[in-house]
């Protein structure tokens, strides 16, 4: 049974051209790494927090969200708090936005044990400093005492992910998690989420603009844009044959790092904003391969592509073709 | 340092210090290059490696406490007084700043800030300023529309676009970038990175491309320097350098890049191993 | 002046435009109607303030007489009427050199950093103990009474809070990129600190003299009360107050309340705009 299942999920702010979410359907088995990859303002990030029961302030919202079999959309504020407490926690871009300046990580850490969980200070003190060393600190009792300022950005990061795991997830969602950090620390983070994801059987969803780091870490990969899944698959497959010219221009867009330097091929235009709206595919004005009068008709549904699935209606004539001479 | 006015650039024995809390940190120790007319240089590096802190001293936001800057043989002055002097170091470097949200003034038109700048550095008649301000909005991809927009009005990677135009329109010998595409999504980073390879093409200007990004980095440059804490720890052709790494933090940086057959595990093993031999150095 | 002009022209509409809740408009409706008053005294006032009818004292409200007369037969509301430019001149005069004043040295401090930066901090905390009130008494004591000492020495006084706000807005902007840039464009410092940095910020400087306005006018008040400030004959609402105090005891009451009331709406007029102004460029920030 998947831990989180979103089905035909719709998230519309009054006032906006197009919906943030039009349709999200994703799911994530336990033990499963799956990510969720897009550029600014495809609506990655609201589709994580809907996960948590976050959801835009006055938004109108459609269809289901479901962690661990319990829905969330519509629900009262136990079934929400049950799901935040005990079945999913979340991981944000920059640790320093999450945690408190003036208080002491040790403070941090145990609050939610010692309040949620109602435990002692020395029982929840025990359960920190064993996380504390699952995430890989080297010292776990100076790390208590210490404050957030006196941690890099890569340490904090570990200290929010020992703090996501103290109320025993199912489920880790991940939010840009390495964004703001150094490169070589990205590799440590993504190293502790997986030896964890793995070791504990957790679900995890890794939110992320990176294809290459998506398809490094995870087993599947979602590609959303415009707030609607236009691709997904597993990421061998993903990697080395995408099928949606969105997913075929993102990769085309990264120069690589070894093997021939030819110049690249950039999606033109960018990002669709909520101010704008297409009555067909919302990828149409930056298409390769747009055919008017067909492409811009009708939004193209997300239609079962061999082991993936894709949304675009020229997908048959350019599975094989175009799509793959662009990389 | 022999002076060779060949050179567009040439940087020797540069260092730059901070007094924090009674201590004093070193962000850049006794870093030298030199760049030909034309070529493009990557500085390598990640926070903390004084790449940023390079990148402003050539432009003259902050003052190297030793060393020296030379563009075409004549060294840059580290404090400027009058008119003429201030134009005179303006033209010699100009800067694309990272985040094109704060790098515009959000009261400007860009149509209004090229103008600007075109008129302090002494264009006269106010329809060759139009039509210089058209001719380098066209060069960087932007149209009417675009120049009578205020920054908010236009997209990261066009406000990017701008910034790039606002530093070509002074004309400079070398133009630095400091990460000017690593806030822009993938698809328009793209765009200009292809932007100022036709840049490097068309103009003969000397280009400093500050990164974190190899890949980024192998794209523009024809050789990088890798910064880790303040000192060059590598310097070569950017080629021999992702093919055959010397130094073991570049070695890191190449391993942290994902890719398919990745293992963060051994990269974050390696990088605790360097930290560790570092620490023993004094 | 636009503002003002277009109310002339459309005043509802440009009452929607301001925005914010009934108290911002009605305030705004009460700031214009004294300023107009301000403006056009001699014409709107029905008689001389200045020639009081002995024997026709403390006459109450009628149509010769709308707000009455006080102990010395003068008319009330004419009174009124004519004491609103002084009593609006004055804190206009404070706010004016306060604020050009508190930009001159908020902006040059913050712009050059350093020493001096450090320096002019202290020296601003050491005014801000001065109460605003107790400068001007002082002033009056050594240079004497009328409104030029005490106005100046209560500009001196409201220095410090305009001053303190543009420095900590210029020590906010000037390490934002965009600034960076001016400067490595080649542009002198004084031209980006004067014409990109200051326009950028000074909208958050009026809200603020917006505020101060009010409370300057309350203190200058408070002086031509104390007999310190105008000086009768001239109209003062202050002054007002003071030659009405004894009749309130005589259970003549009007004379006072009227500028006492007058007083009491235009300061807190002041605060509602100011505070309304201050959130909208903060909601525009955000």
């Amino acid at each position: 049974m998947p831990i989180l299942e979103y089905e035909a999920l719709e998230v519309a702010l009054p006032g906006m051209a197009r919906p943030i979410l039009d349709g999200v359907s994703l799911s994530v088995a336990e033990g499963e790494a799956v990510a969720l990859v897009g550029e600014s303002g495809s609506g990655k990030s609201v589709t994580a927090r809907a996960a948590l029961g976050l959801l835009p302030a006055g938004a109108r919202v459609g269809g289901q969200v479901r962690v661990g079999g319990a829905e969330l959309i519509g629900a009262d504020a136990d079934t929400v708090r049950a799901v935040r407490t005990g079945k999913a926690s979340m991981i944000f871009q920059d640790p320093r936005a999450g945690i408190n300046p003036v208080r002491r990580v040790g403070d941090f850490l145990t609050e939610q044990l010692r309040l949620v969980g109602g435990r002692s200070k020395a029982e929840a003190e025990a359960r920190v400093l064993e996380l504390l060393g699952a995430v890989g600190l080297p010292d776990p009792p100076r790390h208590l005492r210490q404050y957030p300022h006196q941690m890099s950005g890569g340490m904090l990061q570990r200290v929010m992910i020992a703090g996501a795991l103290t109320a025993d997830p199912r489920l880790l969602l991940c939010d840009e998690p390495t964004t703001a950090l150094d490169v070589t620390t990205q590799a440590e983070i993504m190293a502790i989420l997986r030896r964890l994801q793995r070791e504990k059987g957790l679900g995890l969803l890794l939110i992320t603009h990176d294809l290459d780091l998506a398809a490094a870490t995870c087993d599947r990969i979602y590609v959303m844009y415009a707030g609607r899944i236009v691709e997904t698959g597993t990421a061998a497959e993903l990697l080395a044959a995408p099928r949606h010219p969105y997913t075929a221009g993102l990769l085309g867009s990264s120069p690589p790092l070894h093997g021939e330097l030819t110049r690249l091929v950039p999606i033109p235009g960018s990002p669709m904003s909520l101010a704008q709206s297409a009555p067909g595919c919302a990828f149409f004005d930056r298409c390769h391969f747009a055919q008017p009068g067909r492409c811009d008709q009708a939004a193209p549904p997300l239609a079962p592509l061999g082991a993936g699935m894709v949304a675009c209606h020229r997908v048959d004539e350019l599975a094989n073709s175009a799509a793959q001479e662009i990389r | 340092m022999t002076t060779d006015p060949g050179l567009l650039l040439q940087v020797s024995g540069l260092r730059k210090t901070y007094p924090s809390g009674g201590a004093t940190v070193v962000a850049v120790d006794d870093l030298s290059f030199s760049l030909r007319p034309g070529g493009a240089l990557g500085i390598v590096g990640e926070s903390g490696s004084g790449k940023t802190t390079t990148a402003r001293m050539l432009v003259g936001l902050e003052r190297p406490d030793q060393g020296e800057i030379l563009v075409q043989g004549t060294p840059l002055a580290a404090r400027v007084r009058g008119r003429t002097a201030r134009l005179a170091r303006a033209k010699a470097v100009q800067i694309v700043f990272q985040d094109p949200y704060l790098s515009l003034d959000g009261r400007i038109s860009i149509g209004d800030t090229l103008d600007g700048v075109l008129r302090l550095h002494g264009s006269p008649s106010g329809a060759d300023r139009a039509a210089r301000v058209r001719e380098l909005l066209a060069q960087v991809g932007l149209g009417d529309r675009e120049a009578a927009a205020l920054p908010r009005q236009l997209s990261g990677g066009q406000r990017q676009r701008a910034a790039i135009a606002r530093a070509l329109a002074v004309e400079p010998a070398v133009l630095v970038l400091d990460e000017a595409v690593s806030a822009l999504d993938v698809s328009v980073q793209a765009q200009v990175l292809n932007l100022l390879s036709d840049i490097r093409r068309d103009t003969g200007i000397g280009l400093v491309f500050v990164s974190h990004d190899l890949a980024v980095v192998r794209y523009v440059c024809d050789e990088a320097l890798v910064m880790y804490r303040g000192r060059t720890v590598e310097h070569q052709p950017v080629t021999d350098l992702l093919s055959m790494p010397q130094h073991p933090y570049t070695r890191l940086l190449l391993a942290s890049v994902p890719r398919p057959d990745w293992d963060p595990e051994a990269i974050g093993e390696q990088r605790r191993d360097l930290v560790a031999a570092d620490a023993l150095v004094p | 002046m636009s503002i003002s002009t277009s109310l002339l022209g459309n005043p509802l509409g440009a009452l929607r435009r301001i925005g914010g809740g009934p108290l911002t408009r009605v305030s705004t409706l009460v700031l214009v109607l004294f300023v107009l008053a301000a403006l056009f005294a001699p014409w709107l006032s029905p008689q001389d303030p200045t020639f009081g009818e002995l024997g026709n004292n403390f006459v109450a409200p009628s149509p010769e007489h709308w707000l009455g007369t006080d102990g010395g037969g003068h008319d009330t509301f004419s009174a009124l009427i004519e004491g609103t430019r002084t009593s609006l001149v004055g804190p206009l005069a404070v706010v004016v050199f306060a604020t050009i004043g508190g930009i001159a040295v908020g902006l040059f401090t913050a712009w050059r950093g350093g020493w001096v930066d450090t320096v002019v901090g202290r020296v601003l905390d050491i005014l801000f103990a001065f109460p605003a009130l107790l400068l001007a008494i002082l002033a009056v004591a050594l240079f004497g009474k009328g409104l030029t000492a005490p106005v100046l020495a209560m500009a001196v006084a409201y220095l410090p809070y305009t001053a303190r706000l543009v420095r900590s807005l210029t020590a906010q902007e000037k390490v934002r990129p965009y600034i960076a840039a001016y400067q490595v464009q080649g542009h002198s410092a004084v031209f980006v600190a004067l014409r990109r940095l200051l326009p950028g910020i000074m909208p958050t400087v009026l809200a603020q003299s917006t505020v101060n306005f009010g409370y300057a006018l309350l203190d200058l008040a408070a002086l031509s009360f104390l007999g310190l400030g105008v000086q009768p004959p001239t109209p003062d609402w202050g002054a007002m107050i003071n030659q009405g105090q004894a009749a309130v005891l005589q259970g003549e009451p009007l004379s006072a309340i009227v500028p006492a009331v007058a007083v009491v709406l235009v300061v807190v007029a002041f605060n509602v705009v100011g505070e309304h102004l201050g959130d909208r460029l903060a909601g525009r920030e955000s």
